[in-house]
């Protein structure tokens, strides 16, 4: 049967049977009457303790003879709440459990699900409206996201197939196999989708090129080679919904004329690889990949390559050079690879946040896409939301939501009550925002306009306690240990970059390094070969512009503001706020600088001190008498006594 | 064949060839060093070969640019000679700049291309990187100082051409990148005929022949 309009009863009835069968699986479990367990098992939960914690879930339920079932999930976003539960228990709303803890679990299994009391002080939230337990959609961190890509991360099973259909999906697919290629690429131009990777290109004009592309065969890339210091958008997805790429990816291929897809995801997702295989083969055994897709003539396989872990192979060009065998570097574009890419034939590369948008908007229609969120980029944009908030985690919402909104309402602000500083959007490639900035509006062009860029989706928030000139130096030295080393601009330019903000750090700043680093970031920024050079000094040059004078405090006084640069600060005791008699920091010292003062305090030997700042957390807080200063000569000195004090 | 405008002078070139070939074919020197006529794909990794195409937004490099019917060019711009000169200072500041000792001396690439950019071989605007890594000798054929390299890749390129496969490559990332050989790290000796392709290739004094040493030794073992 030939895929297109001619035949879209037959594919529809195809999928239709699908469905159903879904539906009655998946209506098994949830009509059953027993209470049902759901455990946040992507990498993040696994890391926070999920899998000890579902091992006691069920180590309890069998101790008390119960019938329960305990069922894992992907993830849900909130990462601060790891490990995340939902018990369903008849006669209740669903109840969402923070932090649970194996201990938690062993009680929630003998007070909620036998004694029927849900333990309101470990509760997070019901996920329902309900009388009896304050829901989550009260919560900001909850109300104000809005999930197109993420919205069936951490409520499907993503290992089973039958969950993913039940919930809507392969619908896009079925509907996208009724329609023609270009109607699916007209549909995506409309819909004013922009590539989520970083650059921001027009998705729908991508795949018009793929379309016209002329070759024997194409390709359809999947890149996942997130690999950005704090972001985890990718991953989460392919943990939590793996299904959802995969029929981003088949539409893609319907669309362009492809027959081959490759899931390029990098092997320290060894989760993500798991599950993205997993899901081929569930859906090739379901029909809806592999050849002939839900009874038409249209054949897509996908397989998956491994990455080793290189920043570089992100950009697509060393991407495809990273499958042919070779050193993963960038080769000069043009030729793009929608024209000539994977050996020499036309090969689409979309990032995986933007072929999982493509379900949804084949099925409610690129006007609807539209619709939301920012004229210029509109859709939801997924950040992960790391550093100094309250809430982190990953966050879905509407392009053009402010940064203050987004950083202060859905992420709860600074923890400690600390001021906020600045937001680094866009990992190493991006730039960092003050203040001012916070009512910027999330979308391509207001950031690149502000000297960052969206970037994949990576965010870390800073408060008063980072130093600007150290973050910069940090984003270097990641970037020049990423460069492939081809071109002189990134290989050199990055290393002499990194070598000045060492210096500066050190305190060997001179007369005239920020005047060398502006011409030299703007050098790089024209000469660079890559996306990774082309972008590697946005870190330096827009905390120059917008911090400037911390800078030249490192630079003249000496002085690090925040108090950050090691060589630059140092530790004291005030004498007027030690207690006699504690000794708290001493033992938390590793090097023994901390020695008995003449009347029984303790002060800091400057020349032992190697700055670790143990001192400062093991002081007691009704004394917090260890402060830091910069630069070092304030703190002051007290002699070691000659003989120890008793 | 096609006209176009280079530097205000009117010439002709062959569709197939790349722009750094017309210009250079035609008289006007374009400091490059990675390229080689033999290559389809140019690597455009050194970053020299910068000219201003009217109607393009930025300086290209000319080694990838094709030349068209009335193609504007300019190769002496302000900006081109800005960057040149940035990536030759670059380059200088991460080699060992010893040219008296250098077997290089008067036919390497960098002093040429150093002399008509005006720039001083020890430029004082960067510092001079201070690189980690020895003489590689265990080569047969060659002795690799990656303190001299300039990480141009034509002996990676002329080696692939001859053998077919790769013997040698680039290894290591960022600033430690350097050029090395399968085989380097164990107890085998690279599959390498010894035709000393690479040594001719290199533009600078990275790449010295072994063979002057060798031959006696290897006539004794023999």
């Amino acid at each position: 049967m030939k895929a297109g309009p001619s035949n879209s009863d037959a594919i529809k009835e195809r999928f239709e049977t699908l469905k159903r069968d879904a539906l009655q699986r998946f209506g098994e479990i949830k009509g059953a009457e027993v209470p049902r367990i759901t455990i946040g098992m992507a990498t993040c939960g696994i890391a926070a303790g999920a899998v000890e914690t579902k091992a006691a879930f069920e180590k309890a339920i069998a101790q008390h003879n119960i019938d329960a079932r305990v069922e894992a999930t992907g993830c849900i976003g909130h990462c601060y709440a790891e490990p995340l539960v939902v018990i369903e228990n008849p006669g209740f709303p669903p109840i969402c459990y923070n932090n649970v803890t194996p201990g938690k679990a062993r009680a929630l299994v003998s007070s909620f699900l036998v004694d029927g009391d849900p333990l309101f002080e470990y509760v997070l939230g019901a996920l329902e409206e309900n009388d009896m337990i304050p829901s989550v959609r009260d919560f900001p961190r909850f109300s104000m996201e809005e999930r197109i890509v993420t919205a069936l991360s951490g409520r499907i099973d993503p290992e089973k197939i039958e969950n993913y259909i039940a919930e809507g999906g392969y619908e896009a697919l079925a509907k996208a196999l009724a329609l023609t290629p270009q109607e699916i690429v007209q549909e995506v131009q409309i819909s004013g989708l922009r590539g989520r990777g970083g650059a921001g290109f027009a998705t729908g004009r991508k795949w018009e090129f793929g379309l016209k592309a002329q070759g024997e065969s194409k390709t359809v890339i999947c890149n996942a080679d997130e690999g950005d210091p704090g972001a985890y958008m990718d991953r989460t997805i392919l943990e939590s919904n793996p299904h959802q790429l995969l029929e981003g990816m088949a539409i893609c291929a319907y669309a362009v004329g492809a027959e081959k897809g490759i899931v390029y995801v990098r092997a320290e997702y060894p989760l993500a690889v798991k599950m993205i295989r997993i899901a081929i083969e569930q859906a090739e055994a379901k029909g809806v990949l592999g050849s002939g897709i839900l009874g038409t003539d249209f054949s897509f396989s996908v397989s998956v390559f491994q990455g080793s872990g290189a920043f570089v192979c992100g950009e697509e060009t060393a991407l495809i050079q990273s499958i042919e065998g070779k050193r993963g570097m960038p080769q000069h574009r043009p030729p793009f690879p929608a024209l000539q890419g994977l050996w020499g034939l036309p090969t689409i590369i979309n990032n995986v946040k933007t072929l999982s948008t493509i379900p949804a908007i084949i099925k409610k229609g690129g006007e609807w896409h539209k619709q939301m969120g920012s004229p210029k980029s509109p859709g939801s944009a997924i950040f992960s939301v790391v550093g100094k908030v309250v809430h982190p985690g990953l966050v879905e919402i509407p392009t053009g939501t402010t940064l203050r909104t987004l950083v202060f309402d859905i992420c709860g602000g600074t923890p400690h009550r600390k001021a906020f500083k600045a937001v680094q959007i866009g990992g190493p490639s991006g730039g960092c925002l003050p203040e001012a900035f916070l009512d910027t509006p999330v979308d391509f062009d207001s950031l690149i306009e502000a000297g960052a860029m969206m970037g994949s989706g990576g965010m870390v928030v800073m408060d008063e306690n980072s130093c600007m000139v150290d973050v910069a130096r940090y984003f270097l030295d990641f970037t020049q240990k990423e460069s492939c080393g081809k071109c002189t601009f990134c290989r050199i330019g990055t290393r002499q970059l990194l070598n000045i903000l060492e210096r500066i750090t050190k305190g060997e700043g001179r007369e005239g390094d920020i005047e060398l680093l502006t011409t030299l970031c703007e050098e790089i920024k024209e000469g660079s070969l890559c996306g990774l050079g082309k972008t590697a000094p946005n870190p330096v040059l827009t905390s120059l512009k917008y911090f400037r004078d911390e800078y030249e405090a490192h630079i003249k006084e000496k002085r690090c503001p925040a108090g950050m640069c090691r060589a630059l600060t140092a530790f004291y005791i005030d004498l007027d706020r030690c207690a006699r008699g504690c000794d708290a920091c001493v033992g938390s010292c590793p090097v023994e600088a901390i020695f008995t003062t003449r009347d029984r305090k303790k002060a800091i030997d400057q020349t032992k001190c190697v700055k670790c700042g143990e001192c400062v957390a093991a002081c007691p807080p009704q004394y917090t008498a260890v402060k830091r200063v910069s630069p070092p000569h304030l703190a002051p000195r007290i002699e070691r006594p000659q003989e120890p004090q008793e | 064949m096609v006209k176009l405008t280079i530097d205000g002078k009117e010439v002709q070139a062959d569709e197939g060839k790349s722009l750094l070939e017309v210009c250079t074919d035609n008289g006007i020197f374009i400091p490059s060093l990675c390229f080689l006529k033999e290559m389809t794909n140019p690597p455009a990794s050194c970053r020299l070969c910068f000219v201003e195409v009217e109607g393009l937004p930025k300086p290209v490099p000319s080694c990838r640019q094709s030349p068209a019917e009335g193609m504007v060019v300019r190769t002496d711009t302000e900006l081109v000679r800005r960057l040149q000169r940035s990536a030759l200072q670059l380059l200088l500041s991460a080699h060992h700049v010893d040219c008296r000792n250098c077997h290089a001396n008067k036919r390497c690439a960098l002093q040429n291309i150093a002399k008509f950019l005006g720039v001083g071989l020890k430029p004082k605007r960067l510092e001079p990187l201070a690189m980690e890594f020895p003489q590689e000798r265990e080569h047969p054929n060659f002795i690799y100082d990656p303190y001299k390299c300039v990480l141009c890749g034509r002996c990676i390129f002329v080696c692939r051409k001859r053998t077919g496969y790769g013997v040698l490559t680039f290894a290591r990332r960022g600033i430690d990148t350097v050029v090395s050989w399968f085989g380097a790290d164990g107890p085998d000796s690279p599959p390498c005929d010894r035709c000393g392709e690479c040594v001719n290739a290199c533009p600078v004094g990275a790449l010295k022949s072994k063979e002057t040493v060798q031959a006696p030794m290897e006539a004794a073992g023999a």
